[in-house]
């Protein structure tokens, strides 16, 4: 790990009687894969809100890289470099899965040209072979509403990983799909990231994959961190096992 | 079958060669063209899934320029008129569309309705500048700097709608092709995604509302120098509601269906008025309601339909977006 790219410090959000943020303080750094676990209304996916602009903390600040983001809308925060995957994914449904891609290659490039065919862009090429990383080179003219939802998660992911960014945060990428199906799909993800050298984050249920494939984990519970560590360390704790897991 | 592949070109040229065996149908597919434009317009904010109901403003808008131009400039040129009315249009489409792309579905479409019944009021009160409901006369402006005479103009001002038509048919058809067209269908299915793709999609829905203005724009400019007349009833939300009701006929969401709908619009219309005066508009409703319960995907559905049936690649090819 080198450099912090991202730094949640002190955060705070209530929605009512409940506290989804109760001074959270997290750093995010360079290259690594961090798992957020937790259990439900612990606050985990409203971590993801705030740091993509979608919910604004009554307290406490995110920073990326060198800027403060905090309260910035999606849109320019997208553009400053932090995508998202959701956890029902967010596509075009009556588009194909290459139009996908090039709709956010051409929101990367900002290629507005209202003469030139999405079809025709130059970013094509690179989205096929996006698209093959992916495991979906033999989808890309698939209707989306025609793709089973593990296919659709990737292609979410795939969608993302247009945008070419530094950081994914992913909502549980692997939830509502096989148990063969989530290995899958983390096996072709984390090869994806490798390849382009982007930091993640991942909100997951499943512990078999945050062994797998998480380089750190952070422990959520009722709006605060409960502990940060390696999965092994943090997994072998039984506070967390009992609180958090449940055994 | 193989034939009904070439229903649209054939339709194109019987269209362009009515006036010559009939010279007085060029008003009205003249009048039909020009409503194809405004239509057009609201075609580019459907494919977005707004509806406006109030895009008669931009037509009457362009058309009063129109009518001030000649007023002012006794003998200006048909393109500048037509210019004139674009950047018109245009303008007050860019200052209402910062308003009006902030809202959704029903609050877009009376959003629309409510600031072009506030044109219609101004029109219909400020009598003393705008003729008030006897509205304002349009005299024949000259076209490519020449004189014409009523029949050589209607004829020029005829074939040049035609050519617009297309044109803008084209260019539309390029633009929803295009990325920012990409992204406007986008708002219908998914704005959540197009806001962290980095999109604004106010942005590109403004950028629409512009385009659909300057369309609708064009489209009263042409009215108003076929007409010889400029009247309020030009932005009343009848109008509004009637490029709404061609959209549907022709093929919701269709850059074609716009002008199909318009020239079935227009036809009907005239011959129901023709041999039943009384109750011309129950005819259209007719029509209406047979192509929402037999062809809800309007002409251009009918017309894809008979297509797929036709052996050979072009039932199999994608469609025409």
């Amino acid at each position: 790990m080198s450099g912090t790219l991202l730094e949640a410090s002190n955060l705070h959000i209530s929605f009512g009687g409940v506290t989804a943020a109760d001074g959270i303080d997290l750093e995010v750094f360079n290259g690594e894969r961090l798992a957020i676990i937790g259990p439900n209304g612990a606050g985990k996916t409203t971590f993801l809100n705030i740091c993509t602009g979608y919910l604004s903390p009554s307290a406490g600040s995110v920073r990326f890289g060198e800027r403060d983001i905090t309260a910035m809308a999606p849109r320019a925060i997208t553009r400053m470099g932090i995508a998202r995957a959701f956890q029902t994914p967010q596509l075009f449904h009556d588009q194909r899965v290459i139009d996908n891609l090039l709709l956010a290659a051409a929101a990367r490039q900002r290629t507005w040209n209202p003469f030139r065919p999405l079809q025709d862009l130059p970013e094509r090429d690179e989205m096929l072979d996006l698209l093959e990383l992916c495991g979906l080179a033999e989808l890309s003219t698939q209707m989306i509403n025609e793709l089973p939802e593990g296919n659709r998660k990737l292609v979410d992911i795939a969608v993302a990983l247009a945008l070419r960014p530094q950081l994914l945060l992913m909502d549980e990428p692997t939830s509502g799909v096989s148990t063969l199906e989530k290995f899958r799909i983390m096996d072709l993800l984390v090869e994806a990231l490798a390849v382009q050298g982007v930091t993640s984050v991942f909100v997951e249920h499943d512990m078999e994959v945050v062994k797998r494939y998480a380089d750190r984990v952070a422990v959520w519970s009722a709006g605060r961190i409960q502990s940060v560590g390696p999965p092994d360390q943090v997994l072998a704790d039984p506070s967390v096992m009992r609180d958090v897991i449940g055994i | 079958m193989r034939l009904v592949r070439y229903v649209p070109a054939v339709l194109v040229l019987v269209v362009a060669g009515l006036p010559l065996a009939v010279p007085w149908l060029k008003i009205v597919l003249t009048v039909a063209l020009a409503k194809g434009l405004a239509v057009l317009g609201v075609v580019v904010l459907l494919r977005a899934g707004q509806v406006s109901f109030g895009h008669a403003m931009f037509f009457a808008a362009s058309a009063y320029s129109a009518a001030f131009l000649m007023q002012g400039f006794a003998g200006a040129d048909l393109v500048v008129l037509l210019l004139a009315g674009m950047v018109c249009s245009g303008t007050i489409g860019a200052v209402i569309g910062l308003f009006v792309v902030r809202y959704r579905y029903i609050f877009f479409g009376m959003l629309n309705l409510a600031f072009s019944m506030v044109l219609y009021a101004l029109l219909e009160k400020m009598f003393h500048i705008t003729g008030g409901s006897d509205g304002m006369a349009v005299g024949r402006p000259t076209y490519l700097g020449l004189e014409l005479g009523r029949t050589s103009f209607e004829t020029a001002l005829f074939y040049t709608s035609l050519g617009l038509a297309g044109a803008a048919c084209w260019f539309v058809h390029r633009f929803l092709r295009s990325p920012l067209g990409e992204a406007l269908s986008a708002i219908r299915t998914n704005e959540t995604r197009l806001e962290y793709l980095g999109i604004s999609a106010r942005w590109i829905l403004l950028i629409a509302y512009v385009l659909s203005a300057v369309l609708a724009g064009l489209g009263g400019s042409i009215i108003a120098v076929n007409q010889g007349v400029v009247t309020p009833d030009l932005g009343y939300w009848i109008r509004s509601g009637e490029f709404v009701f061609i959209a549907i006929l022709g093929g919701a969401g269709h850059v074609l269906g716009a002008f199909a709908g318009a020239l079935v619009y227009e036809l009907v219309r005239f011959y129901a008025a023709a041999m039943a005066a009384d109750v011309w508009q129950m005819i259209l409703g007719f029509v209406l309601l047979g192509i929402i319960l037999f062809a809800s995907r309007g002409i251009v559905g009918l017309y894809r339909d008979l297509a797929a049936l036709t052996p050979g690649p072009r039932g199999h090819r994608e469609p025409l977006r």
